[in-house]
């Protein structure tokens, strides 16, 4: 259970929320016709005489459109539904050229399903959470009004018009702006491992409207606004705790809480009425006579399913229990598509160049990955060029300290210089003399001498003070500027000290 | 030298191949007839160099020994609700009034494509919605039909009432038009011609402008069978662009063609029986089950129980379906636009709206609209969707026990123009018979069996199975054979 209440002057308060995510689908072309959904392409260059509503033009469903809705529904273990129906959601506005939005309302594609928020006791989910997915439907996008364009008349660019959308509604089941917030993020995580959106929320490939209302511990739920078109994670959680502290206090000074749709203002971080239920629009929703049943043949479905790739929650589940790296390792690595597939080439890369198993190298790589590689690069700012951080050249670092050729450090010095020039990390270990040396008579020689030169010590040593072991390591690595293999040095001394 | 504006498509392209005559022999002949009849108002525009230009083609394919297609140097009417590249296409409404497509609806290619060339763009109902062609906004067509001892103008039917103008007159051999509950048959009937609406599905309806999506099917005029089952084989056929388009093969209907019906089982519904129902109509009716009985079938009584509430449901769901399609109609991309100084929005819809509509289409749409409200969605909607389950039951199960179902094709003969005027109601009646087969998706045509006493025609109604327009087509040929229908309106224009 979340913790997450609003201390209201008169008592406590829970949250509840639901969200209503939607999702480009990512394909080449619209929902019903065969433009161009690329973007940033210049006003009205990818309209088709279907999506403009010419005369007599007529929607055919798209299949990729569909395929991607199923495999998104697959990929929350979603109910699929083999027979849906597109309906016609009626309304007039100028950048809706038919009059009437394709969507789904009475038989969607894709029924009940669900999603796991990982807990995270900094961000205030303190346990795993199931969020209930009531269904993803599919539908049009609308254009979009240009009013800058003119001074007394507004413009349309009808671009947008028919791309294709999930619309991916979640039951009322978070109870803190966290829980939305890890919700939109873990959905996200999930749509763009599938392959079924880009989840660019900045070029308004996934957008949120954010449903929130507030109650006493244990009551009822009480009324709910919906907060239309947020299009950030931080947004998301903004807008819910704005607005579950209004309606605290509406509901504290004695007020009621109006149904109605609501706007977030990303410069204040606050919502506004946008329309109240009276001004609600009657969308007249029928099935579009234009389109037959959806109906999905098991071939499809068996081709949607094996095209799934390993989803996140797998994912980790294997990082931990196969590969042996910590929970929290397994799960920063599978949080976005781009770390773990660089991760895994990495581990594919340097198991093949050590020559071991990756799950005998997966911690190293790991750690590499996670902390080592990105601090390296953070230090050099500018000077780093990433794309001198290969897989081979990065395998060949971590290969040379698994051999013990070369320190922690070295590995460092050697990846900046890698990065600033591109050269060989075997070639600069060699030239710049960035190797340890595990030479046991160079070593021996070293920690003879200290030994003779700190008679007192091994005297305080021997007689109990193990603490000074770290004195003659250091003395060691110290005389042999640095480049001793530090495994060599410790068994060296362990043995010469007794 | 014949008149070859008499003649119909399969002696034209008969004629055509043999040389007897060239295509533009024919097109120039009717460009002439089309010409000298303009007080029918049969066509909006009308299109000589499209018909010489396709005439031209084909007698240079035929010159140079390629083969003809089926519809080679036949000129004919479009109805128009078809869009047609580069002419203007208006549903004869006022907001599409201007409007010139850069594309070509599937159907009026297909026929370019087989041979057919364009005399013009047909006058009908504004948006397909009438049963008298007089809701278009370019004035009513006039049938070429008198009643005897009258003057008066008559009905040519609609909507498709400038294609059945067209061919009665005999100033197109043949038109398309496009039929959602009644709109080829009824027209066909009132002026003495053949049509038929093929199987729903049949035909692509990408770029014909948008009645009742469901229920609008094109289909061909003609003054006889034949005619019909070349022009339909060439307008038929899957399309990949209308997502409700039948994915299947299109026969040879013409070379099937066949008169004989011994072993078929011809339906009398006996609910079509109505009151109201002219007696010349039951006569004509008795007529043709004897005709069809010569013809070797064996006549039995059907029911179709749930006719009574077919017109009905058709008035809910064809509004319906209709106050959504023409809601693209706004003012903002194509057609009229009105916007009064100052205004806003939702002004310029309504503006557009109000003065692009006429009150046919205006009653439709608030129709449509109030049945698809939230609170009457159930109780209309879904209700009238629960009708037509069932009068598509009565007729799978009437097709146990017959093959092919006779009835007539409207309740009346034409009428005069502006008699009908006073009750909208009395209007959609003229469509009771017509209605259900379309509610039901199946192939269903007009032939004509007589002249009723006053001398206007009578057409008799053929409905068959899902996709057997064979069927359809071999009981009408076998009644035309028997009727032997010559009559011809007396030219006065």
């Amino acid at each position: 259970m979340s913790n997450y209440r609003i201390q209201g002057a008169t008592g406590e308060w829970e949250v509840v929320i639901g969200l209503e995510v939607h999702a480009q689908v990512t394909s080449h072309s619209k929902l019903f016709s065969g433009a161009s959904t690329a973007f940033g392409a210049e006003p009205n260059s990818q309209v088709s005489l279907v999506d403009a509503a010419m005369p007599g033009m007529l929607p055919v469903p798209n299949r990729e459109c569909i395929r991607q809705a199923v495999r998104t529904g697959m990929a929350i273990d979603a109910q699929i539904n083999t027979w849906s129906q597109f309906d016609r959601k009626n309304y007039f506005y100028a950048d809706l050229p038919q009059g009437y939005q394709i969507s789904q309302l009475y038989h969607p594609i894709v029924g009940e399903g669900q999603l796991l928020i990982e807990a995270d006791e900094k961000a205030g989910i303190p346990e795993d959470k199931i969020i209930g997915i009531e269904r993803i439907h599919v539908e049009q996008d609308a254009g979009k009004l240009m009013h800058d364009q003119h001074p007394t008349m507004s413009y349309v660019d009808l671009n947008r018009s028919g791309v294709a959308l999930m619309e991916i509604v979640s039951r009322p089941d978070m109870a803190s702006p966290a829980e939305a917030g890890a919700y939109v993020r873990k959905l996200r995580a999930i749509l763009r491992y599938v392959g079924s959106c880009d989840g660019n929320m900045e070029e308004g490939s996934m957008r949120a409207d954010v449903n929130v209302s507030v109650r006493r511990p244990g009551d009822e739920l009480g009324t709910r606004t919906e907060t239309k078109n947020v299009n950030s994670v931080r947004f998301v959680m903004q807008a819910i705790e704005h607005e579950a502290m209004r309606q605290v206090d509406v509901l504290e000074a004695g007020g009621a809480i109006v149904q109605e749709t609501r706007l977030f203002d990303p410069g204040t971080g606050t919502t506004r009425t946008m329309r109240s239920k009276e001004d609600a629009h009657d969308y007249r929703y029928f099935p579009d006579p234009d389109l037959l049943p959806l109906v999905l043949e098991e071939d499809f479905l068996a081709d949607c399913r094996a095209s799934l790739p390993e989803l996140p929650d797998a994912k980790r589940k294997r990082y931990v229990e196969v590969l042996g790296l910590t929970p929290y390792n397994a799960r920063e690595l599978t949080a976005e598509v781009e770390t773990f597939a660089r991760f895994e080439t990495l581990l594919a890369e340097t198991a093949k160049t050590i020559g071991k198993d990756e799950s005998a190298v997966a911690t190293q790589v790991a750690n590499w990955a996670l902390s080592v590689a990105p601090g390296v690069v953070k230090a050099l700012g500018d000077e780093a060029d990433l794309a001198n951080a290969t897989a081979a050249a990065q395998a060949s670092i971590l290969a040379m300290a698994d051999k013990g050729e070369i320190s922690g450090g070295q590995a460092k010095e050697i990846f900046e210089i890698v990065l600033k020039t591109g050269r060989d990390p075997a070639e600069i270990a060699d030239a710049e003399g960035l190797k340890q040396v595990s030479d046991t008579g160079a070593i021996e020689a070293a920690v003879d001498a200290i030994i003779a030169a700190n008679a007192d010590k091994v005297e305080q040593y021997r007689g109990g003070k193990e603490a000074l072991f770290g004195f003659f390591v250091g003395q060691t690595m110290k005389a042999m500027q640095g480049k001793a293999n530090p495994g060599v040095v410790n068994a060296l001394l362990k043995d010469k000290l007794g | 030298m014949t008149d070859l504006t008499q003649l119909g498509v399969k002696d034209i392209r008969d004629g055509v191949r043999s040389g007897a005559f060239t295509a533009r022999e024919v097109a120039e002949g009717f460009n002439a007839a089309v010409a000298e009849a303009a007080v029918l108002n049969a066509f909006i525009v009308t299109t000589p160099d499209h018909a010489l230009a396709a005439a031209d083609k084909v007698d240079a394919a035929r010159a140079a020994g390629a083969e003809l297609g089926a519809m080679a140097g036949v000129p004919i009417g479009m109805k128009d609700l078809f869009a047609t590249n580069g002419v203007q296409t208006t549903a004869a409404s006022h907001i599409l009034e201007g409007f010139t497509p850069r594309y070509e609806s599937t159907v009026s290619q297909k026929l370019w494509d087989a041979g057919a060339g364009m005399l013009g763009k047909l006058n009908l109902d504004q948006f397909a919605m009438g049963s008298s062609n007089e809701t278009s906004y370019f004035g009513n067509v006039t049938s070429p039909w008198k009643k005897a001892g009258s003057n008066a103008a008559m009905s040519p039917g609609g909507s498709s009432g400038g294609s059945s103008t067209a061919v009665a007159a005999r100033i197109a051999p043949a038109a398309t038009g496009t039929d959602t509950g009644g709109s080829i048959r009824q027209p066909a009937a009132f002026t003495g011609i053949c049509g038929i609406k093929p199987t729903y599905g049949r035909c692509s309806r990408w770029g014909i402008v948008a009645f009742a999506s469901s229920l609008d099917q094109a289909g061909p005029m003609a003054r006889s069978v034949e005619d019909c089952a070349i022009m339909l084989g060439a307008m038929a056929g899957f399309d990949p662009k209308d997502a409700t388009s039948l994915q299947m093969d299109v026969p040879d209907w013409e070379a099937a063609l066949n008169a004989d019906l011994r072993g078929k089982k011809v339906g009398i519904p006996r609910e079509y029986r109505m009151e109201g129902t002219d007696q010349a109509i039951l006569d004509s009716w008795e007529q043709g089950k004897a005709w069809l009985r010569d013809a070797g079938a064996e006549i039995v009584d059907v029911s179709l129980p749930h006719t009574k509430y077919a017109l009905p449901a058709y008035y809910i769901v064809a509004p319906a379906e209709a106050s959504s399609n023409l809601a693209r109609y706004d003012g903002v991309r194509y057609g009229l636009r009105d916007l009064p100084d100052g205004s806003g929005l939702q002004d310029m819809y309504a503006a557009t709206r109000a003065a692009g509509f006429g009150d046919e289409v205006k009653r439709r749409i608030l129709i449509g609209t109030y049945v698809l409200s939230a609170g009457f969605y159930d109780a209309y909607y879904t209700q009238a969707q629960k009708v037509r389950a069932l009068v598509a039951r009565d007729f799978e199960r009437a097709f146990q026990e017959c093959d092919v179902i006779l009835a007539p094709t409207t309740p009346t003969a034409s009428f005069p123009l502006g008699s009908m005027n006073e009750d909208p109601l009395t209007m959609y009646l003229n469509d009771v018979f017509a209605v259900p087969a379309s509610l039901a998706g199946l192939p269903a045509m007009s032939v004509p069996a007589m002249l009723n006493e006053h001398g206007l025609p009578l057409g008799l109604q053929l409905v068959g199975r899902p996709f057997d327009e064979q069927g359809v087509l071999n009981a009408g040929l076998a009644i035309q054979q028997r009727a032997g229908f010559t009559a011809k309106p007396e030219k006065w224009w």
